[in-house]
């Protein structure tokens, strides 16, 4: 509790809450940046469709952004064809399958599951349960030895008194 | 045993610093392409100078497609390299005029000159999908049957040529012979 009171003063901070507010409304503001879709759609299923598989395939010139977010030249290719391929009556499967062949996995914000992606997949939990085994050794071994320091003998405890009172 | 545990943490930390140190030098734009080792996809386009234009027009031994535009800065730094490879006939090189219009891509290769075969026209970027394009300046080595077997995103310059395209030439070269 003592740690988390000095942090108070973080909070009491006008300049701080006002940036944070900044911040925020940043966030909120790129997320409404998606590009403005003046395709047709023959109905509403087709639509989230389009919606969602121009939001699971990335950009491959920004590389940060998805298709629907995007403002360069392929993303807006691909969104077209997203939308051709969703009107010829192509599945989601096979318009995954059309961008895979061209683009590679990369094309994917979730990559699927292969050798080449394994790592991708399970890396980060494998590195955390190496962490996690190794934290909890440290805090069992730190937590033993608190335990045994803290009793003293008769003796010990006589000779800690003797020592405080020489120190004043 | 235990005495050498003490060094686990080292040993890990010195692990992924090489590993990070490594990821520094890496060149994120460098992607690998799908289309390695598979034929050019089909197509039946038209050149910027209007005729038709198909696969079979392609030609018969190893040959450069270049990726450009009239809009595209890079395109002009790369220019002058693929000016002298047409020129001293060290390859052929086909352009693929990429999200261009046909008007501004022939005024851009009449003022600074023409070092292509022929430029298949992609107005609309749909033919750059099938072959995995990101962006204008992109270069693929195209071997005698039509399979393509090196790709290079951005320009390629005097530099670029001589490290990586004559090295993946006589690669080629050398297979072929062997064959």
């Amino acid at each position: 509790m003592g740690a988390f009171h000095k942090f108070t003063w973080l909070f009491k901070s006008r300049q701080l809450i006002s940036a944070l507010l900044l911040m925020l409304s940043v966030l909120v503001i790129s997320t409404l940046n998606a590009q403005v879709d003046t395709f047709e759609f023959e109905n509403e299923v087709q639509q989230k469709r389009f919606r969602t598989l121009s939001n699971e395939l990335r950009c491959p010139m920004c590389q940060n952004t998805n298709l629907s977010g995007s403002t360069g030249g392929v993303a807006e290719d691909l969104r077209r064809e997203v939308h051709r391929m969703i009107i010829d009556g192509f599945s989601d499967t096979e318009i995954e399958q059309f961008m895979f062949d061209r683009y590679g996995d990369f094309i994917f914000y979730r990559p699927r599951l292969r050798a080449e992606t394994i790592l991708l997949w399970f890396g980060p939990p494998m590195f955390l349960l190496i962490g996690g085994y190794l934290a909890l050794g440290i805090w069992r071994r730190a937590s033993s030895t608190t335990a045994e320091s803290a009793s003293l003998d008769p003796e010990q405890e006589a000779q800690l008194q003797e020592l405080l009172r020489n120190k004043y | 045993m235990s005495r050498f545990n003490f060094f686990i943490p080292a040993i890990g930390f010195f692990v992924l610093s090489l590993i990070l140190w490594r990821g520094l030098y890496l060149d994120p734009k460098e992607l690998p392409s799908m289309l390695i080792d598979k034929p050019m996809p089909e197509f039946a386009l038209t050149t910027v100078d209007g005729n038709e234009i198909s696969n079979a027009d392609l030609p018969n031994r190893m040959f450069l497609l270049n990726v450009w535009g009239s809009y595209c800065l890079p395109c002009l730094i790369e220019h002058p390299t693929l000016m002298r490879l047409a020129e001293e006939g060290e390859i052929p090189v086909i352009g693929i005029n990429y999200r261009d219009k046909k008007q501004l891509a022939l005024g851009w290769l009449r003022d600074n000159g023409n070092p292509f075969t022929f430029s298949i026209l992609d107005e609309s970027g749909r033919f750059g999908i099938d072959l995995g394009v990101y962006g204008a300046p992109e270069t693929y080595l195209v071997d005698a049957d039509g399979v393509i077997r090196y790709r290079h995103v951005s320009v390629l310059d005097e530099g670029v040529w001589q490290q990586d395209f004559l090295p993946a030439i006589n690669k080629l070269q050398a297979e072929s012979y062997a064959q």
